[in-house]
């Protein structure tokens, strides 16, 4: 009976302060973030006036929500693409083939994360510079010094100057994780391949992929909530947004109307938005990249 | 990691293996020229950035890394950022290993409530609700300022470094249930036969062993609590409570209209430098450890 007794205290007093601190701090702004986005809260003032779902048709309604919609979509799309298939091709080669300086890969590829945003969005300030940049200044070399591209200061680039960031933020990552699941195929069964006679590419995608689908449909889903994170990180960083709102994100422009504008209830609008998509896209995901779990 | 191949003789010709080598040495070559630019950056004087970015520094211009830490301050974001770190990492180890060891190896009523509720957790990202946990602690503020006189929640070091450990929490708790999970039962069963109580075998027994899990914990948040900056911009808005990242980035705003290239690339090498050393001291514990939290191929 004593024992019991303890034990319950001591379960208590164990999960109690971890409870505490995540409801404080992300169940309750979780449902905040919903119940505000149905007000016309200005912020400091203690006014809050309930209008129900209008913030949300204003949304709709809004040029630059569509726009950063439009972005958030293409930058989805185009970084988890490319990464994911980078990824993949890098972490088969360092894994299935015989290759000097294998760790010495392992080892550069992932020092892109390890690095803060903001450095690396200082660094590739650095790259993309119109004048001093160290990209234009190789172009020169093709293209003469006349015109210099605007990596970061034009409306339809602008976008995609901030995905080969991303990607290149990303695919180490990516690749090491690929990398220690890729060794567990046994590898037998490249062995049995190989005397069928089957080429490598062949057995990358009847052996390789399908062995370590479980792995990448669970980084899926993960890398969509991570990349609208990501984005926002890179956004607010680089362009703060500009070009005039081209290169604004789901988050960068939740951000901007919660504070630059004080309009909290239609910035939780779209946060709520934001939310949304999210847990939607990755549900959709996870449901359209299902297989029969191979066992080995 | 790569396992010898022992069938047959492969027919890769000479020419294919160079092949291989072109994309790897490529993109290590994309990686890591960046990086090692800014460091050729922070040592040049103001004059050598007018001239092609590619050409090496004239010498040794040592004075960015004074500017950098005196004039612009880096010294004390520093010492701001040495501190929140490390409050933040204190805290959330103190919390997370007794919860995660509960959460995953003793049988209670509202376990899986709890564990579902964490686990959901790991789906919600710190900067989707950065507004409301703003306003929630400047609301915080405006009570006290009516009640006792002074706001405590905002500009805050502790608190910013509470919120950082509150964030990190389904991560972790994830990750060391994942490693909690894998222990038999055998060790708590002897403890008790020893006459020891849960707390004394959590303490002397079960988390000396897992000190692999949590030095990769302690690894992963350290490098995001380090690099972290939407958070930190938002809640210290006072100039002297800056963290590295923000006041970073307030050098390169700066940058931009007077033209201090030399002091914000110093900068940039000043943030980066202690993970660049961490990373290689612990590159292999922190890539593996990243499959520790149970992502099996």
């Amino acid at each position: 009976m004593r024992r019991n007794k303890g034990r319950g205290r001591f379960i208590f007093f164990c999960v109690a302060p971890a409870v505490i601190l995540f409801v404080i701090f992300m169940i309750v702004p979780t449902v905040d973030v919903f119940r505000m986005s149905l007000y016309k809260w200005g912020g400091y003032t203690a006014e809050k006036k309930f209008v129900g779902l209008k913030n949300f048709q204003t949304l709709l309604q809004s040029e630059k929500f569509i726009r950063s919609f439009q972005n958030q979509i293409l930058l989805i799309v185009v970084v988890t693409v490319v990464t994911f298939a980078l990824a993949l091709i890098f972490a088969a080669i360092l894994t299935k083939e015989k290759i000097r300086g294998q760790n010495f890969f392992r080892i550069i590829f992932y020092i892109p994360n390890i690095l803060s945003v903001v450095i690396i969005s200082a660094i590739f300030s650095a790259i993309y510079d119109p004048n001093q940049g160290l990209l234009n200044s190789i172009l020169a070399i093709f293209r003469g010094e006349r015109d210099p591209i605007l990596w970061l200061g034009s409306q339809k680039i602008v976008i995609y100057s901030i995905v080969i960031a991303m990607i290149w933020q990303a695919i180490g990552y990516y690749m090491v994780m690929y990398m220690a699941s890729m060794a567990n195929v046994p590898e037998s069964l490249y062995e049995s391949a190989n005397l069928e006679g089957a080429g490598k590419i062949k057995q990358f995608f009847l052996i390789t992929l399908p062995l370590i689908w479980t792995n990448i449909r669970t980084t899926l889903t993960f890398f969509v909530i991570s990349t609208i994170n990501m984005s926002f990180l890179f956004v607010k960083a680089m362009t703060n947004g500009g070009p005039d709102s081209a290169s604004n994100v789901f988050l960068s422009y939740m951000y901007q109307e919660a504070y630059t504008n004080s309009s909290y209830g239609y910035g939780m609008a779209i946060g709520s938005v934001v939310f949304l998509f999210s847990f939607g896209l990755s549900a959709v995901l996870n449901a359209v990249t299902k297989r029969e779990d191979i066992e080995f | 990691m790569a396992k010898k191949n022992k069938g047959p003789i492969r027919e890769t010709s000479k020419l294919n293996k160079i092949l291989i080598y072109i994309p790897l040495i490529l993109l290590a070559i994309v990686i890591i020229v960046p990086v090692f630019w800014v460091f050729m950056a922070s040592i040049k004087e103001n004059v050598e950035f007018y001239r092609n970015p590619w050409s090496l520094p004239n010498g040794f211009h040592w004075q960015n890394f004074v500017d950098a830490w005196q004039t612009a301050d880096m010294g004390s974001y520093m010492l701001n950022s040495v501190i929140v770190t490390a409050l933040a990492l204190v805290i959330l180890i103190v919390v997370a290993l007794p919860a995660a060891y509960v959460l995953s190896r003793f049988e209670f009523k509202s376990r899986a409530f709890w564990n579902v509720l964490f686990m959901a957790g790991l789906f919600i990202n710190v900067n989707y609700i950065v507004v409301p946990i703003f306003l929630m602690l400047s609301q915080g503020d405006t009570l006290l300022r009516k009640t006792i006189g002074t706001p405590f929640f905002l500009n805050n070091l502790f608190i910013l470094a509470v919120v950082y450990a509150a964030t990190a929490l389904p991560f972790t708790i994830y990750l060391l249930s994942g490693y909690f999970k894998t222990l038999a039962k055998d060790y708590e069963e002897a403890a008790y036969v020893d006459g020891a109580g849960p707390l004394r075998t959590m303490v002397q027994i079960i988390i000396p062993m897992a000190r692999p899990s949590i030095i990769t914990v302690i690894l992963f948040n350290f490098l995001s609590f380090w690099n972290e900056y939407i958070i930190s911009m938002t809640l210290l808005t006072k100039p002297e409570l800056k963290t590295l990242p923000v006041g970073l980035m307030n050098l390169m705003a700066a940058q931009k209209s007077a033209v201090q290239y030399g002091q914000m690339y110093a900068g940039l090498v000043i943030v980066m430098l202690p993970t660049l050393i961490l990373y290689m001291c612990v590159q292999k514990h922190l890539t593996e450890g990243m499959t520790v939290g149970g992502l099996k191929g």
